[in-house]
Formats: structure tokens, C-alpha cells, sequence
């Protein structure tokens, strides 16, 4: 069963091949969508089948993988390498079964299919069907491949194919004038973090000479004393690394400074945004990081980076959350926020509770995401949430899955977020770190309080749209109200594979992903009492309940805009900060955009005056005005000179020879007898020798 | 009584040859030169015959005859080229007659 792994990334490329070129355009709607859904859902049994299997396999009980190379994809030939000097360096593709990959795997699949199934109902009056399931299949089978791969250049591979899909999808509605735009930003972004991703991993190759993660760690870990040792620009090598592939993680999982495209990201098809930019493709930034733990244990200042930066990013993105109107906006912030919280957990060392965030996430936010995409349906396009109010009436569905989104992500106990939510800030606090906890704990609140703002705003309260909008209300086909409900059964109970001890679980998650979580380095064992333990969870919960009732205080039934007009009445300096996102894209306009453009202006003048104008037209005189003439003078002077030289003196000599005939018969006779004197006397002479 | 030798016919000879010569390169006139001409062929025809009597073989005599020949006819192309040249020139000077002058 395991060795059908392959089919799981080849079926979605199937169906994109199948949609994109052979059946394009020749088939309707319903064989579109039937292609798509079949070959995404065939994976998703698949995924399932073969992760029972790992999971009943002896191997998995001794904590081993399932590791399969199909066949050599680079035969690079021998490299210098630091460790094993001169080897063969070759890449693989093939694919890794862990417990790591497992989990994703399930997500992946799992969440995947039900939001194809939504996108059936949601695209239905779109133009472009058959392209976006097109797109949809690629994107599946290249993020599959990206969990899958069994190396860096598989993975890398996945990595850039998401990247491009995602560009596609943003960019989904190319015949207005934002998302083209919006996708370019994506595509452009990630591509930093992706330059510095490529630097890691040539970093690998030059010091390990390979790329698979079976290989690769068991090196790392033999090779400790070369990894803490003298890397690059004043790092250790294993921090460099570490460096390098967290600003790829960046990029790909929108956190600070690199977070900007994923807000714009929402120009594309709401479906998009669920399953791309909430529940999988930005989670790959987090995955990479889960993956890499053996560098990142090893680069402790590196992960303290990790950890700020990612506490830095969810608190920075859900103090925006807060001003925003825009209902999918408000979800793009949040999902910033919540990949800041995978970071805090994966920089605290805490890797296995980052993946367990990026599953509960996955379920909730898009829950989340198709909610706001069936009200957005109703509404007729219309996103912003001061147009609706009072939907709870026309959907009911959507009202019931969104709100139990709202309560997960806030984490209410009995909730997935609670779980994953409390064991990332029961990590931050459990590994000292006190400030970070704080920042976590405020966010929590920031996070409960924007996410029931923007439900109060949506669903309670009074219709504010015009009178033919509410006419048109009306609740989604089951086709896309079926995946909510599956979605929210996920978001309740997904939480509870990972009870934490105190609350007489047993952790099961945690203990899943140990074999991936390499135990490298001395371990920092912070016991903490039981008491203090409960006492922080106490804390979380009430938080996240302050942050709800804040928000139910604020927008509760007919209050509606009444708060958000206040506020901006009473502060009007901070409302417009935070409804401009700190101005940080008008910040990025002014210093990397324009200076970008500055400095091809710069180099455009460089081209035009210096390289054109003085060394192509210098060389240009040179060669022609000099060297040609030059050429010109030896041509005109030697060669032509040579020429007439010769034909001159051949014309002298004639001259001279001609007067050898005199015409004078006497003359030749004479000239014939001594010529037979001369001829006789040498005849004579040669005779006597 | 002096008896005459080999030497004296080829001195003899010499004297013609020298004399014949001598009127091929000094003289203008044209039938001087073709007179002189055919005394440089005689006085070979001398030594021919000289030799051919003093080596007894006959080879000498019968050249001799092929000379006379020749010289027959070389002498019949030597005057039509000379009719020819008072034809056109009305003159036999040789030196009048300088058209291959380079």
C-alpha cells in the first residue's frame, strides 16, 4: 500500500492535465468538476489507506520511516564537500512517510477535497471553471509533492509550484485591474524569501553533499561540533542555515517583513484563499521549519529570532485585524497572525505543538474562509461587513459553522484552538519565555475580540446592504454548506488528538510526531508545577472569553457600526493607522519600491551615458575611426604598394629589356654568332674536363 | 709541292666562315647579306667534305649535299622576302626595315 505513495501527488496532476490540456474546453461543467473532485478525493482515500498502513507498519513503531527513492532526478556528479570531501552528488525523487508528513498529508488531502467539493457550488456562475479546477488540481499535486518530497530539492520543487499556483489563483480574475496586481506581489515577495531559501540549501550541499532529510540529519547529528562552528556573516554554520531557510519560511508563510502579499492574496476566488492562503500552502513555511528541527535545535539564537518574529507578527497582525471591514481581510489578518503563532511555537523548540496549531488552523480557518465565501455568495460580491448585518436569519448554516470557526479560533475549551492555542503558549511560558507568552496571550485576546466583531458585524444586528441585495439572500446549495459542517466537526474535534497531560489526555499528537522531532542537543526540561500550569490555561481561557465578550459589548444586535464610529471619533489617528495596516505598504512604496525604481533609473542612465555611451561608442571610435583607418592606410600603402611595386618594376625592367631589340637584322646575327661562339666554347670547355 | 691537308681546307674554311660572318653583321644591303649567308653555309659544306675525306666516310659529302639543298632554298625565301621588302619599302637596306624595334 505504501509504495502507491506516488499516486497521491500524480492523481491531482492528472486531473490538471486532464482539465488543462486534453479535455480543455471540450467538456461541461459537471465532468469539469466531476475530474477534479474525483481525483482529489481518490488522493484523499489514498492518503488515508496509506497513513493507517505506515501507522500499523513495525517500522512505525520503531520510529522509522518509510523513505522510497523512485529514481535519480540530478546525477550532479562528484562535489567537494566539507564533511565526506569529494562525493557523488546526486537528488533523488522520492517521497518520505513520517509522522510529520502523515499529518500533513491528512490535512492536506482532507481539507483539499472538501474545498474542491465547495468550489463545485461557489465558481458555478464563475467564467473560467475548467481553469480554475486546472489550477486547483496543480496546486494540490505540487503541495503534495512538497510534504511528500524526501529531500530539499523535492520539496523545493513542491515549493515553487505552489507559489506559482498560488500567483495563478490570486491572479484568478485577470480582467480586473487588483488581482493580476495582487498576484505579481505574491510571486515577487516570495521571491525573496526564496532567494534566501536556495542559499540554505546550497549551504547544505556544500557542506553535507546531500539533501535528503534521512541522510542529511543523521549527519547534522554526527557532525555537532561542525554545525555550532564558524558559518557565514559572523553565525554559526548551523545558524546560518537555520537563517537562510527561515527567511524562505517568511516569505512563503507571510511574516514579518515579508508578510504583505497574503492580505493583497485575497483578491482571488474565496475558495483559493481557504484552501492556499489559510489552510495549507502558507503552512509550508512552518512545515519546512517542523522538517529542518534538527538545524533549528542547534541554532539556538536563530530559533529566538524564529520565536520573535513570529510573536512580533501575530500580535503586529491582529492589532490590524481589528480595523478592518473588509470580511476577508479581517481572515487574511488573522491567518498572518495565527502562522505568527506556529513561528512562536517552532522558535520556542516546541515543533510538534507548531504542527498541531497548523492542523487546528487548517480546519478553522478554512471553515472560516468558505463561511465568509458563502456569505460573500449571498451577498452578491459584496465584502464589506458594514454592508451586511442580521444574515443569521437568511443563513442559517453559515451562521452556525462560522460561529463555531469564531469560538475555535478564539480558543474556547472543547474547541480544536483551544488545544493547539494553549500548548504553544504552555511551551513559550514552560521554556521561559515570559515576554513572548505575554505578546501570545494578548493576541489571543486581540484575536477572540476581531473575530467576534466580525461575526457580530456579519450575522447579528440589522441587514445594512440595499433593499436588492436582501432580496437576493439566500443560503448556500448543500454542495458547499456540506464541507462547513465536515469542516466544523473538524474545527470542534480535531483539538482532541492532542489533550494535553493536565487535562487527563495523554497527548497522543505530541508522542506522534516524536521520531520526527530529533532529540539533538541538551534539552532544556522546564517542569513546571501543576498549579502554575493550570493557572496559565485558566488565564488563556479567560482571555479569549474577555476578548468575546468585549466584542459582544462593542457590536452586539443593534449597536452595529455604533462602536467602530466612536472609535474613530474619539481616535481618529489610531483608527486610521491600524485601517491602513500601519501604512507598512505605503512604507514599502516609498523605500523598496521606489528605490527599486530608483536605482534602474540609475542603472538605465548607467546603461545609456556610461556603457553606451562611452564604452560602446569608445570602442566604436576606437575600431572604426582608428582601426580603420589604420586598416585603410596598410591596405592603400602595403598591400596596394606591393601590388603596384610589383607591376612597376616589372614595367621598368621592360623598359630597360626592350631596347635589346634593336631591329636590326645585324644585330641579331651578330647576336646569334656569339651566342653559338659562347655555346661552342662551353661545349668545348665541359668536353675537356 | 706542297701537299694540301685536312688543315688547310678547315682554314679555309675559317677564312669563309669569317668573311661571311663578317658580311652578315657589317653589310646593309640585303643581297650582300644573303650572299654572305650562303658563304657561311659553303664554307661548312667545306669542312664537311673535309672531314668526310679524311675520315673516308661518306656521311660528310651526302650532308653536304642536304646543305647545298637547303641553302637552294633558302636562298629562293631569302629573295622573295627581299622582293617583297623592295615592294613595300622600295629599298633593300636592312636597316631600313626596323618594325620589330622594340
Amino acid at each position: 500500500m505504501k509504495d502507491l505513495v506516488w499516486l497521491i501527488p500524480v492523481l491531482p496532476f492528472l486531473g490538471a492535465l486532464l482539465n488543462g490540456v486534453i479535455l480543455k474546453g471540450r467538456i461541461n461543467k459537471r465532468a469539469v468538476a466531476l475530474i477534479a473532485c474525483a481525483v482529489t478525493g481518490i488522493a484523499a482515500a489514498l492518503a488515508i489507506a496509506i497513513i493507517w498502513d505506515y501507522t500499523h507498519d513495525p517500522a512505525f513503531a520503531g520510529g522509522k520511516p518509510f523513505d522510497h527513492d523512485y529514481y535519480v532526478w540530478m546525477p550532479a556528479g562528484p562535489i567537494h564537500t566539507v564533511v565526506n570531501g569529494v562525493r557523488d552528488f546526486n537528488v533523488p525523487l522520492g517521497f518520505l512517510i513520517d509522522p510529520l508528513s502523515c499529518v500533513m498529508l491528512f490535512v492536506v488531502t482532507f481539507v483539499g477535497f472538501l474545498i474542491h467539493l465547495y468550489s463545485v457550488g461557489y465558481m458555478d456562475h464563475e467564467d473560467g471553471f475548467q481553469r480554475f479546477f486546472t489550477y486547483l488540481n496543480l496546486f494540490m499535486g505540487a503541495m503534495l509533492l512538497l510534504i511528500l518530497g524526501n529531500s530539499y530539492a523535492v520539496m523545493f520543487v513542491g515549493w515553487e509550484g505552489v507559489g506559482l499556483c498560488s500567483y495563478l489563483l490570486i491572479g484568478f480574475y485577470f480582467k480586473e485591474e487588483f488581482p493580476p496586481y495582487a498576484g505579481r506581489k505574491a510571486f515577487i515577495v516570495n521571491r525573496i524569501g526564496d532567494f534566501a531559501f536556495v542559499i540554505g540549501v546550497f549551504a547544505l550541499i556544500s557542506t553535507f553533499g546531500t539533501l535528503k532529510y534521512t541522510e542529511l540529519f543523521d549527519l547534522i547529528g554526527k557532525n555537532r561540533p561542525l554545525m555550532e562552528g564558524a558559518g557565514w556573516i559572523g553565525l554559526s554554520l548551523a545558524g546560518f542555515i537555520a537563517l537562510c531557510l527561515f527567511i524562505g519560511a517568511c516569505g512563503k508563510s507571510a511574516q514579518i517583513p515579508l508578510y504583505v502579499w497574503l492580505p493583497d492574496a485575497m483578491a482571488g476566488p474565496t475558495p483559493v484563499s481557504a484552501l492556499i492562503h489559510a489552510a495549507t500552502m502558507v503552512t509550508a513555511g512552518v512545515y519546512m521549519v517542523a522538517r529542518s528541527n534538527v538545524i533549528y535545535q542547534l541554532a539556538g539564537g536563530v530559533s529566538t529570532v524564529v520565536a520573535v518574529v513570529g510573536a512580533a507578527t501575530a500580535l503586529f497582525a491582529a492589532t490590524i485585524g481589528i480595523a478592518q471591514n473588509d470580511i476577508k481581510k479581517v481572515l487574511a489578518y488573522s491567518t498572518v497572525s495565527q502562522l505568527g503563532y506556529m513561528f512562536l511555537a517552532a522558535g520556542v523548540g516546541a515543533y510538534s505543538a507548531a504542527i498541531f496549531h497548523v492542523m487546528t488552523h487548517a480546519f478553522f480557518k478554512a471553515l472560516l474562509f468558505l463561511g465568509s465565501g458563502s456569505v460573500i455568495h449571498a451577498m452578491g460580491g459584496e465584502q464589506d461587513m458594514r454592508k451586511m448585518g442580521g444574515l443569521k436569519k437568511y443563513l442559517p448554516h453559515t451562521r452556525w459553522t462560522y460561529l463555531i470557526g469564531a469560538l475555535a479560533i478564539s480558543g474556547v475549551p472543547g474547541f480544536a484552538g483551544f488545544f493547539s492555542k494553549d500548548e504553544i503558549l504552555h511551551n513559550a511560558a514552560a521554556g521561559g519565555y515570559w515576554a513572548l507568552w505575554a505578546v501570545g496571550m494578548l493576541t489571543a485576546g486581540l484575536t477572540a475580540f476581531y473575530m467576534f466583531r466580525s461575526y457580530f458585524l456579519t450575522f447579528e444586528g440589522e441587514f445594512r446592504g440595499t433593499h436588492e441585495q436582501e432580496h437576493h439572500l439566500h443560503e448556500s446549495p448543500p454542495i458547499m454548506t456540506g464541507p462547513l459542517w465536515v469542516l466544523a466537526i473538524g474545527a470542534v474535534f480535531a483539538g482532541f488528538v492532542g489533550v494535553p497531560e493536565l487535562l487527563k489526555g495523554s497527548n497522543r499528537f505530541h508522542h506522534f510526531l516524536e521520531p520526527v522531532i530529533a532529540k539533538v542537543g541538551e534539552q532544556h526540561a522546564h517542569h513546571m508545577s501543576r498549579g502554575m500550569e493550570a493557572g496559565l490555561m485558566l488565564g488563556a481561557i479567560v482571555v479569549g472569553l474577555t476578548g468575546i465578550f468585549l466584542a459582544w459589548r462593542a457590536y452586539r444586535g443593534e449597536r452595529g457600526l455604533a462602536t467602530d464610529e466612536a472609535f474613530e471619533a474619539r481616535l481618529p489617528a489610531v483608527q486610521r493607522t491600524l485601517a491602513n495596516k500601519y501604512y507598512v505598504d505605503e512604507l514599502y512604496d516609498a523605500t523598496v519600491i521606489r528605490g527599486f525604481w530608483a536605482t534602474c533609473r540609475s542603472l538605465f542612465r548607467f546603461d545609456a551615458g556610461f556603457i553606451d555611451g562611452f564604452l560602446v561608442n569608445g570602442v566604436r571610435n576606437v575600431t572604426v575611426e582608428l582601426l580603420s583607418q589604420m586598416s585603410g592606410l596598410f591596405d592603400k600603402f602595403v598591400v596596394d604598394g606591393l601590388v603596384n611595386g610589383v607591376a612597376n618594376t616589372l614595367a621598368w625592367g621592360s623598359r630597360r629589356l626592350r631596347r635589346v631589340q634593336t631591329g636590326f637584322v645585324s644585330n641579331y646575327a651578330l647576336v646569334l654568332a656569339g651566342g653559338m661562339f659562347v655555346l661552342v666554347c662551353a661545349f668545348l670547355l665541359l668536353r675537356m674536363r | 709541292m706542297l701537299e694540301v691537308t685536312t688543315t688547310h681546307y678547315l682554314v679555309l674554311s675559317f677564312v669563309l666562315f669569317s668573311i661571311g660572318l663578317f658580311g652578315v653583321a657589317a653589310r646593309r644591303n640585303m643581297i650582300t647579306v644573303l650572299m654572305s649567308i650562303e658563304l657561311v653555309l659553303n664554307s661548312v659544306n667545306l669542312n664537311l667534305i673535309a672531314f668526310s675525306y679524311q675520315l673516308s666516310d661518306l656521311t660528310g659529302q651526302i650532308f653536304a649535299i642536304f646543305t647545298i639543298t637547303v641553302a637552294a632554298g633558302e636562298a629562293a625565301v631569302g629573295l622573295g622576302i627581299l622582293i617583297a621588302l623592295f615592294r613595300l619599302r622600295e629599298t633593300t637596306q636592312l636597316d631600313e626595315a626596323t618594325e620589330l624595334k622594340g
